[in-house]
């Protein structure tokens, strides 16, 4: 057994905070009841998951009957692209996406483009950035929804979202953002941004897992997904995961309250990151954008070296990171969001990301940064690319 | 998802380097697809008396390359060549069914080297010189499906 845990994956998942679980655990147990039921029981836990909703509403500055709890993140995302796609078949067929979009969101446009509907996937500049003209330049006369991420999960880039949702309600096409990692780092309203739907889910903000919510804003036509009972004000059946819910209300809240000074904190250990490694690793590559990047994320590319190796390494020496390699995917093709901003596939194969988080510390960073420089010269020493490099 | 034996490979992988007086050399794989190996082997009165490697890739690639180095040294190379991709990762306590690929790299990677020994001392004509020589992924990932 290792005799420490440094966790430097919060874009994958994070803790759930003991205040929140704090909040989560009558749910199971004693304050069970059906939020459907007409008993008191029934009614607290009703009570309990409307709280959450107006939490959660206040957190993005919408309306509390705006919200509907979700599964997933995934799910908001299926949700709003082909409920949208469907009700608003008879006006047009034409989706407006990008190609560094999470597969939640590519691959449900894929299945939508089987089904007779037009997607066009727009190009990213090499920080990962769209340019809100290109998106002005994609809209047609049969567009009917633009759904844009808000921040990249691999590289952090952070979409112009204001100007591209401006652009959106200026020619009356819906606009989605799959916010996944971008609540509670970055404040987001969905007036002042003109967003029409948005998905967000519990898990990357200290919240459990198996929930999420989709925002729709009042007038959206949207079709539903789940039929069955009248929960979620008819729009998305299924009995609620009351504590769960508790839990992303709890969460958010908590999030909204702390995130200028959470902000801080993930923005100093970044930047140290970052330029230690740039100072200190020859042949290295900062992927996305230096400051339009969510606060706590760092990718580096680390030529002549793959990722996976990287990983086994730093998981030996305690730390936990995560990287865009085809061997971490599964397949034989490297992170399509690496592909997109540019990267030659060897050097997208030998990505590694860092997403700091609450728990982390000065100390830790400084035992990676420590740690680091050992590592990728042990498996670049090993590499026949370097070799050739060297000379 | 990796067994300890892949593991020891990866965390010490055995005769990494290069052999100065090689005299039979072989890379396989291609950077496109996230793999290279390169094997270094002296060999002696057709007996392989040392092998090396350089590995670029995951730690299934390193620990094959670094188990197909133990297995060829003290080999005829008749008995290299007899070397399978399965023996390889058999002699791994097995590896995940996606990292199988690795496996057929450390048999090419072998197969490339010993050609080399056999050009060099003329028992092959370049125009003979083989396939196993700069295989792309796709190759690789056909013959996974062919297992």
């Amino acid at each position: 057994m290792k005799d420490r845990l440094i966790y430097l994956d919060h874009a994958a998942t994070t803790p759930v905070k003991p205040e929140v679980l704090e909040a989560m655990l009558p749910y199971f147990s004693q304050k069970f009841g059906n939020a459907s039921s007409i008993y008191s029981l029934g009614r607290e836990s009703k009570k309990a998951i409307e709280e959450a909703r107006d939490r959660t509403a206040a957190a993005i500055g919408a309306q509390s009957k705006e919200i509907f709890f979700t599964g997933s993140g995934t799910e908001a995302d299926n949700w709003a692209i082909k409920g949208v796609a469907y009700a608003n078949r008879k006006k047009g067929n034409h989706i407006i996406t990008t190609a560094i979009e999470h597969h939640a969101i590519l691959h449900t446009c894929q299945y939508l483009e089987s089904d007779g509907f037009e997607v066009t996937y727009l190009p990213v500049d090499g920080n990962g950035l769209v340019t809100p003209d290109t998106v002005r330049a994609a809209i047609k006369p049969n567009t009917i929804l633009i759904t844009i991420m808000f921040a990249n999960n691999e590289i952090g880039t952070i979409q112009p979202i204001s100007e591209i949702g401006k652009i959106a309600k200026e020619k009356g096409v819906y606009f989605h953002t799959d916010a996944v990692q971008a609540v509670g780092n970055v404040k987001i309203n969905v007036d002042d941004m003109n967003i029409d739907l948005l998905s967000l889910s519990a898990h990357k903000f200290y919240g459990p897992k198996g929930i999420g919510a989709l925002y729709i804003r009042k007038g959206t036509k949207i079709t539903s997904f789940l039929h069955g009972g009248a929960q979620e004000r008819g729009r998305r059946a299924s009995t609620e995961n009351v504590a769960a819910v508790v839990g992303l209300g709890k969460a958010i809240e908590l999030a909204s309250q702390n995130v200028d000074e959470y902000n801080k904190k993930l923005l100093a250990l970044r930047d140290h990151a970052i330029e230690e490694i740039q100072k200190n690793i020859p042949f290295v590559r900062l992927n996305g954008d230096r400051t339009s990047r969510l606060p706590g994320n760092v990718n580096f590319s680390f030529e002549f070296i793959e990722g996976e190796s990287l990983l086994l390494m730093l998981d030996m020496k305690g730390i936990a990171a995560s990287s865009g390699s085809a061997c971490t995917s599964g397949s034989l093709d490297p992170s399509h969001v690496l592909l997109a901003i540019g990267l030659p596939h060897e050097i997208a194969h030998g990505s590694l990301r860092l997403t700091f988080g609450e728990e982390n510390t000065r100390e830790e960073l400084d035992y990676l940064l420590d740690t680091l420089p050992a590592i990728v010269q042990r498996l670049r020493e090993m590499s026949p690319l370097y070799q050739v490099a060297a000379r | 998802m990796y067994s300890e034996k892949v593991m020891d490979h990866f965390s010490n992988p055995r005769n990494v380097g290069e052999i100065a007086d090689a005299n039979g050399v072989g890379q396989v794989g291609n950077p496109k697809c996230g793999d290279i190996m390169k094997m270094y082997l002296k060999i002696e009165d057709n007996i392989i008396v040392d092998a090396k490697f350089k590995t670029f890739g995951c730690g299934a690639a390193v620990a094959t390359s670094s188990m197909a180095t133990e297995l060829v040294k003290g080999k005829t190379v008749e008995e290299a060549l007899r070397i399978t991709n399965k023996a390889v990762a058999e002699a791994l306590d097995g590896l995940p069914p996606v990292k199988m690929h690795c496996s057929n790299l450390a048999e090419e990677a072998i197969k490339s080297a010993i050609e080399d020994y056999k050009r060099r001392i003329g028992l092959l004509n370049e125009e003979d010189a083989g396939n196993a020589c700069g295989r792309r992924c796709e190759d690789i990932h056909n013959l996974d499906d062919a297992d």
